[in-house]
């Protein structure tokens, strides 16, 4: 049977949300507090959700200890106690974190090749949190003769 | 179709060790999990049926019901057990959280009077959780 195995992990980092397809103003009124030219950070709570069937061996859907590696060796550099405005990735797009849950998923999905990358959540803060599945919806495949 | 979720928790202990692989390859892939005298987790299980409302009840299922039959066949079954060694689904299993899982969506599977088996999730720890839709 099919399992969906999802690890949590944290990291802090600053951003600014601005867009230069708006004037100064617009941003002013669209982002508010959180256009602030100085920036402002949040501890971002990640949960990556990996799925398979659990090798029979093992009895596992991925081994953590990869997981864990793959985050500490490749995310972590690059996100934790930065500021996300100043990475390639958002040089041309506002790091919400809307933008921060696809840059994630593909993140994971094109570089650990261990196991199924389903789905990438992040919380901002405890009030609002973002989900992306690779622009699929949520949940488990339904097959089609159950839709309806 | 409304979705209802019952929360239990359970604690256990288990290690993680595959009699076929030898003792450097059971080190390799388990580290720490592999320690032979075990070690233990407060696990979280949250069981979340589906069903249409009942129009004379308005339950999907009765908790009480749900209730008793999460104690009878999964928490009876496993608090305070040693999972490698008291559980029989883990006689020549390993029991991971993914196989703990999966062997709680088949003790309640086909048991709800009715009402549909949506998720077994299973948190072993705040940061690790597996759900199991029972995807064949």
């Amino acid at each position: 049977m099919k399992a969906h195995l999802t690890r949590r992990y944290k990291f802090s980092a600053s951003h600014r949300l601005h867009s230069p397809h708006f004037s100064d103003a617009e941003n002013r009124e669209m982002y508010g507090k959180c256009n602030n030219p100085y920036g402002h950070g949040h501890n971002y709570k990640v949960e990556v959700t990996v799925s398979g069937h659990p090798d029979p061996e093992t009895g596992m859907v991925c081994n953590l200890v990869d997981l864990d590696g793959f985050v500490d060796r490749v995310v972590m550099p690059r996100f934790e106690f930065s500021n996300l405005n100043e990475l390639d990735t958002f040089r041309n797009l506002v790091p919400t974190t809307e933008n921060l849950s696809r840059e994630l998923f593909h993140l994971f999905r094109d570089q650990f090749g261990l196991a199924k990358v389903e789905k990438v959540r992040i919380e901002e803060t405890m009030m609002n949190s973002f989900e992306y599945a690779g622009g699929l919806e949520l949940g488990p495949a339904v097959p089609k003769r159950a839709l309806g | 179709m409304v979705y209802l979720t019952r929360k239990a928790e359970f604690s256990a202990s288990h290690f993680y060790h595959n009699p076929k692989l030898s003792p450097e390859e059971n080190q390799r892939i388990f580290g720490k999990c592999n320690n032979p005298h075990g070690h233990g987790h407060n696990y979280t299980l949250e069981v979340t049926v589906a069903g249409e409302v009942d129009e004379r009840s308005g339950f999907v299922i009765d908790l009480k019901k749900l209730k008793d039959l999460m104690n009878s066949e999964v928490i009876d079954g496993l608090d305070h057990r040693h999972l490698n060694k008291e559980v029989p689904e883990f006689r020549d299993r390993i029991p991971t959280t993914e196989n703990v899982a999966i062997a709680i969506w088949n003790r309640l599977s086909g048991k709800l009077n009715g009402a549909k088996l949506h998720r077994v999730r299973l948190y072993e720890t705040d940061d690790l959780f597996v759900d199991v839709y029972g995807e064949v």
